[in-house]
């Protein structure tokens, strides 16, 4: 019996979370290491754990695995949430690429000094709303399926509900435009495995706190 | 027949040129359309062309794709340059992404201030040789094999050769620790479609130089 996969990574979103998203949407129960302290990474490095001396880190199949989308791209395969062909991938590559984009804006937000907050989410919200959300609209509009790519679930999906879900910490009425997009919104949520991912005491991080930062920044720097 | 891929860009290295590559090591036959003011750009955003308003974008097989890792996997996966199976794929990923990483420090360079340039151009350095470069050295010195993974050409080794040269632009003898990438360096230099692509005269674009940063700055708004 395959051992559950292991995350390694600091108890927070970071680039690990959407590797957690996708481990739970194909109801894959997965174990985490927390990493505290700079030692703790340094440990890893000395090990000769990380590849590039970088986390995330995932023990899967035998591998360490490192790089995010490495990572992401093997699960989505094994787990059969990355389309049935060629094409149907080039498509959730693409819708999944526009997401990690917007997702990385949000993920330095907490990083921009106080005096650039607020412009920072100005433009969050604009190219959220103005660049990425209505392509997803457009998507569901025009082929009027319940999912992104092929009639089907994938990763594409899982990635568009994490996303909105993290822009909309930003701003709750952020989809106030995007009627598709709050019924797939619902829709998603409600998929047993995603469900049970929403819940309380789930492993899926809460957004980071200011007060956490330092504690952070001292692991990496 | 189907169509050449169409290649929509400014004429500069940038996200395309690791397109451009994959192509060629390919053998694909492709056509570029150049950005070279802001209303190129604002009328294939005007199109509908851009799927995010971004370049780069390629006409491929009835797509107008874009985002450079989606048009990258698609055309390594038709090529078959994207190894056998599912681990070999997480290989070849693993490895594409360090290197990745590590051009995307030297795309960046032109663009940060003046003030930090030589800073990062020896942080560039040493990450090559001290974070990057020996994942591949030891890749090489474990397997014994030519190619990275699965013994057979793959994007991986394509990505390599391409990142290898652009840090030796950078320092021209920053392989001199790492024999193996030096063989590496001289054998896939030597695959037909890739020493074609590296005469004079092929698609591949030079360094960037100011007067084309500042033109990149002008039709992107930096």
């Amino acid at each position: 019996m395959a051992a559950k996969p292991k995350l390694h990574y600091p108890n927070g979103r970071g680039r690990m979370e959407s590797i957690r998203w996708l481990l739970a949407a194909a109801g894959v129960e997965f174990d985490e290491c927390f990493l505290e302290t700079k030692d703790h990474l340094m440990k890893l490095k000395k090990d000769g754990f990380l590849l590039f001396q970088q986390v995330p880190m995932v023990e899967i199949d035998g591998m360490k695995m490192v790089q995010t989308r490495a990572i992401l791209n093997y699960i989505a395969a094994k787990y059969n949430l990355y389309g049935k062909d060629l094409k149907e991938r080039a498509l959730i590559d693409m819708y999944v690429e526009g997401l990690f984009d917007l997702n990385e804006l949000i993920m330095h937000h907490c990083f921009q000094p106080a005096d650039k907050k607020e412009q920072h989410l100005a433009t969050i919200e604009d190219k959220a709303t103005n660049r990425y959300f209505p392509v997803f609209e457009k998507v569901l509009k025009d082929h009027g399926q319940d999912f992104l790519v092929g009639n089907q679930f994938s990763r594409a999906d899982v990635q568009l509900l994490e996303t909105i879900l993290m822009a909309e910490e930003c701003k709750p009425d952020i989809l106030a435009q995007f009627p598709l997009l709050q019924s797939f919104k619902a829709r998603i949520s409600n998929i047993p495995t995603i469900k049970k991912f929403l819940q309380p005491g789930s492993q899926r991080k809460p957004p980071l706190k200011e007060e956490d930062l330092p504690k952070i920044m001292k692991i990496f720097h | 027949m189907a169509g050449k891929p169409k290649l929509h860009y400014t004429k500069g290295r940038g996200k395309m040129e690791s397109i451009r590559w994959l192509l060629a090591a390919a053998g694909v036959e492709f056509e570029e359309e150049f950005i070279e003011k802001k209303e190129d750009l604002e009328k294939l955003r005007n199109d509908g062309s851009l799927m995010f308003q971004q370049v780069p974008m390629v006409e491929i097989d009835g797509m107008k794709m874009v985002q450079s890792r989606a048009i990258l996997n698609y055309i390594a996966a038709k090529y078959n340059l994207y190894g056998k199976d599912l681990k070999e794929r997480a290989w070849i990923d693993m490895y594409v992404e360090g290197t990745t990483d590590l051009m995307g420090m030297i795309m960046h360079l032109p663009f940060q201030p003046a003030d930090t340039k030589e800073k990062n151009l020896a942080l560039i350095i040493e990450r090559a040789t001290t974070r990057y470069f020996p994942v591949y050295e030891k890749a090489l010195k474990d397997h014994g094999h030519d190619y990275l993974v699965g013994n057979k050409l793959s994007w991986a080794d394509i990505h390599l050769l391409e990142a290898i040269l652009m840090v030796e632009e950078c320092k021209p003898d920053v392989l001199s620790a790492f024999p193996l990438l030096q063989a590496f360096k001289g054998r896939t230099s030597n695959i037909p479609t890739i020493k074609k692509f590296l005469q004079p005269g092929s698609q591949r674009k030079p360094p960037p130089d100011e007067k084309s940063v500042a033109n990149v700055k002008k039709i992107f708004n930096m």
